[in-house]
């Protein structure tokens, strides 16, 4: 095929493919080699991929058509995906973009990416991530950082597509697969959505199962979609999301078609408007989308009312205190005994601290060092028992307002667009770059469905996201909403420089 | 509250990662600077409040105690560093 006919196949959307493949046009093999060869000429530029498993990505696209051809067809049948690093995936490279987990090809499969498969889709490689997805820049990576496919107008600067699902947002973005994969334990896959123009929902905890996925912060993570649209996120969820007999904290609730909620209504919806995500310092232009996506609602019959959510300000804190400590638990395991990286030692002690010092990023330790604080003798009920009774209170708040009649919120999703790699101030100020989450993190805390769908550029032409807040497994309603902001604002695409 | 030197490197012994003198003095401005930002949770008014302890009410499901897995000793050390026969191989911890 001409380079061209190459380039077009990898800019069709899931929806689009999902026609052509239909209607016979195109095979998957066809459209699984588009995205190998536009992997093997941009990848190197924005280093999304870290592992790339084209004879494996060839085989599952083969086999896909071979099924089209005898009649069965799954949800994503042919579609080629990208799989966050955090996935484990039979015999293929699974490290979290870490170190420590050197050469770890894991025996199993996740049951997510399981679910994908099973509904016939095909898989192109791991996808780079902040390390352990303890990051919002994609920069803690062992792998090092990911470039944003989207440059401010007249600047060459390199922007970070943001964390921790950085990979996954900029080669959606770049076209580097059809969709892909993340996980979502603070805002990593919200705000890299918001920061690529691309779609990112976080579902209820719960909604997918966690199995195989590994673990950062066990009652925060949850695995989600960042897609090209809010149809494609819609159609990837379905497939991801299932009840699951290895994680007793997935739900026993029927998936819906979350497509079918595309184009209904929003008339006789009650949108609040809270009034505690106009933070200090927050960018005029960010103010105006928000204005501008409430007209976007009121245009579509939706009533605007406005809330109070008095604990949100507590949430980063009570985050940075909840994360790390269920972190540090979580981490202990890596050892240098049952995978992964091992440096020796004069006794078993000596092998497990040089081990893990070796093996651990900055970020990662520093949390490791926070949550084995907060957890220790003395520190526990100031701490960890304070912001867990503090997370009580937060998700209180949304009880509140959702009984009052609010069928969902609406936020900004990031208090700016993309910033440049390696940034002096924030790498200087751990906190600084916590705040990348202030808008997102209640959400996780809560356990609720989050959504970030562009809605605008701002004055540098980077996109930006508002995100929509929903009650407990009502994403349906997310999708509804989010499809409605979607046709106002349009779609947004990163001029070709690669 | 705030940590020292000595409390740094304490906490990483606990946490069993090996610290050089000039990580654990970075680490005491790191640590002191993320726990000054979430000394503000200390104000809020908790009292008579749970602590949170799942955020989706739901019932712990059970199943058949029966044995469903297993059989499987070579793929689970199949990604250890070091083995025997398989068993995970340590520096000795027994004299």
């Amino acid at each position: 095929m001409f380079e061209e006919t190459m380039t077009e196949l990898a800019s069709l959307t899931i929806a689009e493919a999902r026609e052509k493949l239909k209607a016979r046009d195109i095979t998957s093999v066809e459209l699984t080699q588009a995205y190998l060869d536009a992997i093997e000429t941009a990848n190197a530029v924005f280093n999304a991929y870290v592992a790339v498993t084209p004879d494996q990505a060839l085989a599952m696209a083969k086999a896909s058509d071979a099924r089209r051809a005898s009649g069965t067809v799954g949800g994503l049948e042919g579609i080629p995906l990208g799989i966050k690093d955090l996935f484990a995936t039979l015999d293929v490279h699974t490290q979290a973009a870490s170190h420590i987990l050197d050469g770890f090809k894991p025996k199993y499969e996740s049951t997510v990416t399981q679910n994908l498969w099973d509904d016939g889709a095909v898989m192109l490689g791991k996808l780079n991530m902040d390390e352990f997805a303890m990051g919002s820049s994609n920069e803690t990576s062992f792998y090092g950082p990911v470039i944003n496919p989207w440059k401010a107008e007249g600047s060459n600067q390199q922007l970070v597509p943001g964390g921790s699902s950085g990979g996954s947002a900029a080669a959606v973005a770049a076209h580097l697969c059809a969709g892909a994969t993340a996980t979502d334990t603070g805002g990593s896959i919200r705000q890299p959505a918001a920061f690529t123009g691309t779609v990112g929902i976080k579902p209820t905890y719960g909604r997918c199962s966690r199995w195989g996925t590994v673990a950062f912060a066990s009652s925060l993570d949850q695995a989600g979609p960042i897609a090209r649209d809010v149809r494609d996120a819609a159609i990837m969820l379905r497939s991801m999301a299932s009840v699951d007999a290895k994680d007793t904290t997935s739900v026993d609730l029927p998936v819906p078609d979350y497509e079918a909620s595309l184009g209904q209504s929003l008339k006789g919806m009650k949108i609040g408007i809270p009034k505690e995500y106009r933070v200090e310092g927050m960018p005029e232009e960010i103010e105006k989308l928000w204005s501008q996506g409430i007209q976007w609602l009121k245009d579509a019959g939706a009533e605007i009312v406005d809330i109070s959510l008095p604990h949100t300000k507590y949430a980063l804190p009570a985050y940075y205190i909840v994360a790390p400590a269920e972190a540090s638990s979580n981490l202990a395991r890596y050892d240098g005994v049952r995978y992964g990286l091992r440096v020796d030692g004069n006794d078993i002690l000596e092998m497990y601290e040089k081990t893990r010092a070796a093996g651990f990023g900055t970020e990662v330790k520093r949390r490791i060092m926070i949550g084995t604080y907060v957890l220790s003798a003395g520190y526990y009920d100031a701490y960890y028992l304070q912001a867990q009774k503090v997370r009580t209170l937060i998700k209180r708040d949304f009880e509140t307002v959702f009984h009052a009649g609010v069928d969902a919120i609406l936020t900004p999703a990031t208090p700016s667009s993309a910033f440049g790699v390696a940034d002096e101030s924030l790498a200087a100020d751990p906190v600084k770059m916590y705040l990348n989450d202030i808008f997102t993190v209640t959400v996780n805390m809560a356990g609720l469905p989050g959504i970030a769908v562009p809605a605008g550029l701002d004055h540098k032409g980077l996109p930006l996201g508002l995100q929509l807040i929903g009650k407990p497994f009502e994403e349906e309603t997310l999708f509804r909403i989010a499809h409605v902001i979607e046709q106002a604002a349009g779609k947004f695409t990163p001029t070709k420089w690669w | 509250m705030s940590v020292d030197l000595a409390t740094v490197k304490r906490v990483a012994r606990l946490a069993r990662i090996a610290v050089t003198e000039d990580e654990a003095n970075r680490m005491v401005g790191e640590l002191n600077g993320i726990l000054g930002f979430v000394e503000q949770l200390s104000e809020v008014d908790v009292a008579g409040v749970e602590p949170m302890t799942s955020v989706t009410p739901m019932d712990m499901r059970r199943r058949a105690d029966a044995v469903t897995d297993g059989d499987k000793a070579a793929d689970i050390v199949a990604n250890a560093p070091l083995t025997d026969r398989n068993f995970f191989l340590v520096p000795k911890v027994v004299e």
